[in-house]
């Protein structure tokens, strides 16, 4: 990695426990993706970017805002990044997914808090992360109660904007996530300096579809048999393309999506066609949290497609470009982030509607479902999403985990007991 | 043709030599090395049934010590050998129950013991053995002591499902002078009602069996019974279906090969 001692200490890092997590990382990552067979050429670019990972994207970053440009921090993926870069800011998703940060979080907060909001807590104040001690503000939301009382506690540490997501989908609910749309324009406005128009949305809006379109490209060749790309390397991608430049971040995913085309043209893939394929629904993988998916892959079987945040919600549904007027993008916006299914909704019903949906089209032999620890909106809805898939045959199974290693062997078993279930 | 089934589990190692109908079992403490449990107790099958390692033809493995286990032919979790074990002394059997050191599972079986659905407790060691361990070392007892000593007619109800918090209730109901017999009545309801949640989100299929070392306490199975409103068949050697199981399943891809 080249030397960043430099940027970190202007950052006001402690470098001395960041160099803890420096040393750790390269060596997980290394145990966990190096190890893989036969991996597409288009993941040098991901592997470049973790090998850089607290150095390359916060330079480029600090650079923006030397130029007098903007950085928002965010959690969620109903937040609308599209307003931010219509503003010429950057929008960085900055989710923690590593025990490094949560005793850091649990020094402020309850313990049956989960990892993800707890390392997102510590590693702000640990400053032991440069993605969280650069943004100009935090683009926050109340999707759960730990997450809306977390940011009461960060409010103290940096500027905070609260998206007020709705919690059903009447259209009154669609009218109301649209005013927040229109009071996040303005703060946004307020706090780069610059007109958000028409014309720079629409521009935001083709950017970012842009990047969901790659997504889905590759996406769409993990359908194949025998799957061109691991589960492991595809969720790298779509973690990164959380804070990566978005155009960049395009182009980088089609390349791969160009490989993965070329290899399913070619019938070659990273298994044997026979493999088991499963499904991982549940809650968000944050960078570095590639637990689940290791398990099930040293076990001989392709996770082939996620149906969580970080994976098919993250980029599935479009935004409409058709509109000409801000009112009309805004709106379309509304639409569009209103379509994403997260258990925070109630009914859900729609988001098992799309785990049946994805089991079918990504021809899937088994599901797991997960949830963080003491995510109780998941882990309530996992009863009825077992039921209802029990019912069409869909085998399935239950992981409540965290970002400790401490249940890694309890997990495995688990695991290949269930895959034991389905080779019979 | 000869056969060995290896379950080493987190507190014992138990195994299962099959030689042409006949068998041995041998269980040892699984201690620090699951690898050198693991040959010792060969060696120990080995010795009882008077045969020489050369003759034997396959050894499965099961258990948490499997993957550290190097001299297996295959290895196969702990929930589709105790399927296939019970299904052998109980064809019956639809529903099991296994406690065992660190953790507790419930095997949803079909007619041929094969798993149809599977539970297991996540992160946590209530309703485990290290519970019972950790509790009877609180009241001074050894964990194969606590059976023996429940007294259910003065039931102490523990409210705590975490093992920590558990413990320190325990030792301020014993501070208040309730009887050590009824404590520990209530600490085997404890653990039934944590399992016994587990069954009823399975569904309860009869007949029901329960294995494990924690199946050795009737305590447990009293209070399990009590719980889940039906009979519980706890098989004679309950800690060694998982070993049995493996040995039959290494039997049958032997016969098939």
């Amino acid at each position: 990695m080249a030397d960043y001692k430099q940027m970190w200490a202007n950052l006001g890092m402690d470098l001395e426990k960041h160099d803890v997590l420096c040393e750790v990382l390269p060596e997980a990552f290394g145990g966990v993706y190096l190890t893989q067979q036969d991996r597409p050429k288009g993941m040098d670019f991901y592997d470049f970017v973790v090998s850089e990972i607290h150095g390359v994207r916060p330079a480029e970053m600090l650079q923006h805002q030397k130029e007098g440009g903007k950085v928002f921090g965010t959690f969620c993926v109903y937040v609308p990044d599209e307003v931010v870069f219509a503003a010429g800011g950057i929008a960085a998703g900055l989710c923690g997914g590593s025990q490094f940060w949560v005793s850091g979080g649990e020094k402020v907060l309850p313990a049956n808090t989960c990892p993800l909001i707890k390392a997102s807590v510590g590693a702000r104040l640990d400053k032991t992360c440069p993605f969280f001690l650069i943004p100009d503000m935090y683009v926050a939301e109340n999707t759960c109660d730990g997450k809306k009382k977390a940011w009461e506690i960060l409010a103290g540490e940096v500027p905070m904007h609260i998206i007020d997501i709705p919690q059903m989908k009447r259209d009154r609910d669609v009218a109301a996530f649209e005013a927040e749309i229109r009071d996040f324009v303005g703060v946004v406005e307020k706090v780069t300096g610059k007109k958000i128009t028409a014309e720079s949305l629409g521009e935001a809006i083709k950017l970012i579809n842009n990047k969901r379109r790659a997504l889905q490209r590759v996406y769409n060749a993990r359908k194949a048999s025998p799957v061109p790309i691991s589960g492991k390397d595809a969720l790298l991608l779509t973690q990164i393309n959380f804070y990566d430049d978005p155009a960049r971040a395009a182009q980088m995913a089609n390349n791969l999506a160009d490989e993965l085309e070329q290899r399913i043209n070619n019938g070659t893939g990273v298994f044997p066609a026979n493999t088991l394929r499963i499904m991982i629904s549940g809650t968000p993988m944050a960078i570095p949290n590639w637990k689940l998916h290791h398990i099930v892959e040293s076990l001989g079987a392709a996770v082939v497609v996620e149906e969580s945040c970080t994976g098919t919600r993250y980029f599935e549904n479009l935004v409409d470009e058709t509109a000409t007027t801000l009112d009309g993008q805004i709106r379309a916006l509304a639409e569009r982030y209103m379509k994403t299914n997260c258990a925070c909704f109630t009914p859900n019903s729609a988001r098992i509607d799309d785990i049946i949906r994805l089991a079918d089209e990504y021809k899937v032999d088994g599901i797991i479902d997960t949830n963080l620890q003491f995510c109780n909106l998941y882990s309530t809805e996992s009863y009825l999403i077992k039921q209802l898939m029990t019912e069409r045959n869909l085998p399935i199974m239950h992981i409540e985990t965290d970002y400790s290693e401490q249940d890694f062997e309890q997990l495995r078993t688990r695991v290949e007991a269930f895959l034991e279930m389905l080779r019979k | 043709m000869i056969v060995i089934g290896i379950d080493i589990g987190s507190v014992a190692a138990k195994g299962y030599i099959i030689s042409n109908g006949s068998h041995h079992r041998a269980m040892i403490p699984s201690g620090w090395s699951p690898r050198e449990a693991g040959q010792a107790l060969i060696d120990q099958l080995l010795d009882a049934s008077g045969l020489e390692r050369d003759q034997v033809e396959r050894i499965y493995v099961t258990g948490y010590g499997r993957v550290a286990f190097e001299h297996a032919d295959k290895t196969v979790t702990e929930i589709k050998c105790h399927a296939r074990g019970v299904a052998e002394l109980y064809p019956e059997v639809r529903t099991i129950i296994d406690i065992g050191g660190q953790d507790s599972k419930v095997i949803s079986t079909g007619e041929k013991g094969q798993v149809l659905d599977f539970a297991m407790n996540d992160k946590c060691a209530a309703g485990t053995g290290r519970f019972l361990q950790v509790m009877a070392t609180a009241l001074g007892l050894d964990v194969s002591e606590l059976g023996d000593a429940e007294d259910p007619r003065q039931m102490q109800t523990i409210s705590s499902m975490c093992t920590v918090f558990a413990e320190s209730e325990i030792i301020g109901s014993l501070a208040r002078g309730n009887p050590k017999g009824g404590i520990i009545a209530g600490l085997h309801q404890s653990v039934g009602k944590r399992v016994a949640a587990m069954v009823r989100r399975m569904g309860i299929k009869e007949q029901v069996a329960f294995t494990g070392g924690v199946a050795i306490n009737p305590g447990v199975r009293r209070a399990l019974e009590e719980e889940i409103g039906t009979k519980i068949i706890v098989p004679g050697a309950c800690q060694y279906t998982g070993a049995l199981g493996a040995a039959l399943l290494a039997l049958e891809t032997l016969r098939r090969d």
